[in-house]
């Protein structure tokens, strides 16, 4: 079992003929991903190493039976291809992009409202379910297959940093995504703590935090109420600065609000084991797993 | 990205938001100029810096006659302004806007900012105008009226009336105050704001709504679509070495402490920091060289990080997934025969292609310190900076 995408996920790639495009599609096809199209509009009818290339999402799915979505459009059109994705009825939207307008996203999320289908990022390293698909840009051999610890978090590179040393301490992994480092985000914490709770083979899960916002405080909220399972935290962003935006355009600490420190009383509040040291990581999870 | 209150206030203007009259000035002669074109005392002379709290650190005065404007823009253009937000340095002023005076009767507060836990567009106004905001919500949460607006369907009539309301507007009022939310709503969207504030908004003894003061950030991630907002870009309130990290498109923020560092992401770049300042050192930057760096921009980050004269160590953390080990390992050897390193690096790789980026490294004949992994990188920065 798995959260959200398995073997049987049917992906295209919107912006397939890109520079990025291409390189993390044949990542993906490598790692096992059943990649059945690729869409660029005006592009319909050419082919990317195998991949027939398509000039709308609603073709696209026609034609293959395509049930997910991975975006790799500049950030001046990601937006409406997020939402021809949408259109398209695909189940899941893995967005990569980075740079997408606020204002953009805000519009996406609320034409969400309502709809069945999941958008995972933008500015997210994507999702991969180890040892079945890879849909996003992370390095698939870090990982290690079948649990039984599904991560989440809102970073990248920290993200492979984290899997990387649960792997070293023989420690595997269900599922693990990236939910994207914008302030406003399609799929929420929240949303993968109940689907990891729901989900039968993972038994505890690693969440990975940053400063900015409140997702983590919401995430503590809901632990406490809804999560049986034991659940790590981390928090970046300890010594940042308020007021700067660091990187992300979303770890910002404005005004007193927004603090590693305040996050990590709140996660401890909620009985989550949080680590205070990433070199010790994969340590202390096997403590705690 | 910020903008100067006299930009924001000429963005009003041009959206038929009233602001007081006023013009900007570059030395105490030119103030004293407009001060004669405005015709009548008192004026108000503004230092124009982005940082907030100019009023308690002495950058607002009111002037009631031309010697005074003189006096007062000399006193302000003289020296660095210190206010809550600047630091202890405080930041030099090169310009000042100079004001007619009003006839206030009442001090409003009002804002709108996108609200990242709703999605929605939220608009802030409180009858406590003129106060720092985040203590009247913290002390008097009841005085402050939050409205949300789906930006789908943007503003209503609706939303206007309630916030009106809120505020306990007169009737007399109600006109000009939606007129004045239409107006504000539509540059907000137009310019793709992160914050527009005015605080104070004021109700004049004529009855009249004036924008005394105007504040607006705008989203980074929208600039390359605001040409016209990028005019207003002031590289004289960032750090230099900040203005030069952003030609390369280096996230680089320049911190105070003595450790350099180089990291791929942001999430990790911030809790490298983080793992910097657990072993008892303080981090010189934040560098995030991103997921797709080239040869070329490691190369410009490294030189930047050496560049910072407080810098007395460096730490390199990478972990390869796009970008990998063997191009970050050719960027650093590169930098560091052009610019030549003067203090330790402690170089930590992992990823995709570790063992050829570590051979580079090992081949390059530098002086390099690697590290196995994070706590033992933590490890070896601790004995460095507590030699």
């Amino acid at each position: 079992m798995a959260i959200f995408v398995d073997k049987e996920t049917r992906l295209l790639v919107q912006g397939i003929t890109g520079r990025e495009g291409q390189f993390h599609t044949r990542q993906c096809i490598e790692y096992g991903t059943r990649v059945v199209a690729g869409v660029t509009p005006g592009k319909g009818g050419q082919t990317m190493d195998e991949v027939p290339v398509f000039n709308s999402v609603l073709e696209a799915v026609r034609e293959t039976g395509a049930n997910c979505s991975m975006i790799f459009v500049p950030p001046a059109f990601a937006a409406n291809a997020i939402r021809e994705a949408i259109d398209g009825d695909v189940d899941v939207i893995v967005a990569i992009t980075e740079g997408i307008p606020v204002l953009d996203m805000m519009r996406i999320k609320n034409y969400l409202q309502g709809k069945k289908v999941r958008l995972i990022g933008p500015n997210c390293p994507g999702i991969i379910t180890p040892g079945q698909c890879k849909i996003g840009i992370m390095p698939g051999f870090i990982h290690k297959p079948g649990g039984p610890i599904g991560v989440v978090s809102r970073s990248g590179t920290l993200t492979y940093e984290v899997v990387h040393q649960l792997t070293t301490k023989g420690i595997g992994q269900t599922t693990c995504l990236g939910i994207g480092g914008d302030p406003v985000t399609g799929t929420s914490f929240i949303d993968c703590l109940k689907a990891f709770e729901e989900d039968p083979e993972t038994k505890g899960i690693v969440l990975v935090g940053e400063i900015g916002g409140t997702a983590e405080e919401e995430a503590a909220a809901y632990i406490r109420e809804k999560v049986s399972k034991p659940v790590v935290g981390f928090v970046a962003g300890l010594s940042a600065p308020p007021g700067r935006r660091m990187g992300h355009a979303g770890a910002i600490v404005s005004g007193s609000s927004g603090t590693a420190q305040s996050k990590i009383a709140v996660m401890k509040d909620a009985d989550i084991h949080v680590c205070d040291n990433l070199g010790r990581f994969g340590d202390f999870c096997a403590g705690v797993f | 990205m910020k903008i100067h209150e006299y930009q924001a206030k000429e963005l009003f203007r041009s959206h038929h938001i009233p602001v007081p009259e006023g013009y900007v000035a570059a030395s105490p002669d030119a103030a004293c100029s407009i001060a004669g074109r405005l015709g009548s005392f008192p004026v108000v002379i503004k230092a124009q810096i982005h940082a907030g709290g100019r009023g308690k650190g002495g950058g607002v005065k009111i002037a009631r006659s031309l010697d005074e404007v003189r006096s007062a823009a000399e006193a302000i253009l003289s020296r660095p302004l210190v206010t809550p937000q600047t630091g202890p340095q405080g930041r030099k002023v090169t310009k000042v806007l100079v004001e007619q005076g009003l006839d206030i009767d009442q001090e409003l507060y009002l804002s709108i900012i996108p609200d990242r836990s709703t999605a929605k567009i939220m608009i802030i106004a409180s009858r406590a105008g003129g106060m720092d905001i985040e203590e009247v919500a913290a002390q008097h949460p009841e005085k402050i009226i939050r409205v949300l607006i789906n930006p789908l369907t943007g503003m209503a009539a609706g939303h206007c009336s309630e916030v009106a309301a809120g505020l306990n507007l007169d009737d007399s009022l109600a006109g000009k105050f939606s007129a004045l939310m239409e107006h504000l709503y539509g540059l907000f969207i137009e310019t793709d704001c992160s914050l527009l504030e005015i605080n104070p908004l004021v109700i004049t003894a004529q009855g009249n709504l004036v924008a005394l003061d105007a504040k607006m950030e705008i989203d980074d991630n929208a600039l390359f679509r605001q040409k016209n907002i990028l005019t207003f870009r002031d590289t004289n309130e960032e750090d230099p070495l900040e203005v030069e990290a952003s030609k390369y498109n280096l996230n680089y923020i320049n911190l105070d402490g003595n450790v350099g560092n180089m990291v791929n992401g942001a999430g990790l770049a911030m809790a490298t920091m983080d793992l910097i300042k657990r072993a008892g050192a303080e981090p010189a930057n934040f560098l995030d060289v991103g997921g797709g760096a080239d040869e070329k921009m490691v190369e410009n980050g490294f030189r930047i990080i050496l560049n910072d004269r407080n810098v007395k160590v460096i730490l390199i953390n990478i972990f390869g997934g796009i970008l990998r080990c063997d191009v970050l390992a050719e960027g650093v050897v590169q930098a560091a025969r052009k610019t030549g390193i003067n203090v330790p690096v402690v170089i930590r790789l992992q990823g995709t292609n570790v063992e050829k980026g570590r051979g580079i490294l090992a081949a390059s004949g530098l002086n390099l310190i690697t590290a196995e992994d994070l706590n033992d990188a933590a490890g070896k920065i601790a004995e460095i900076v507590g030699k």
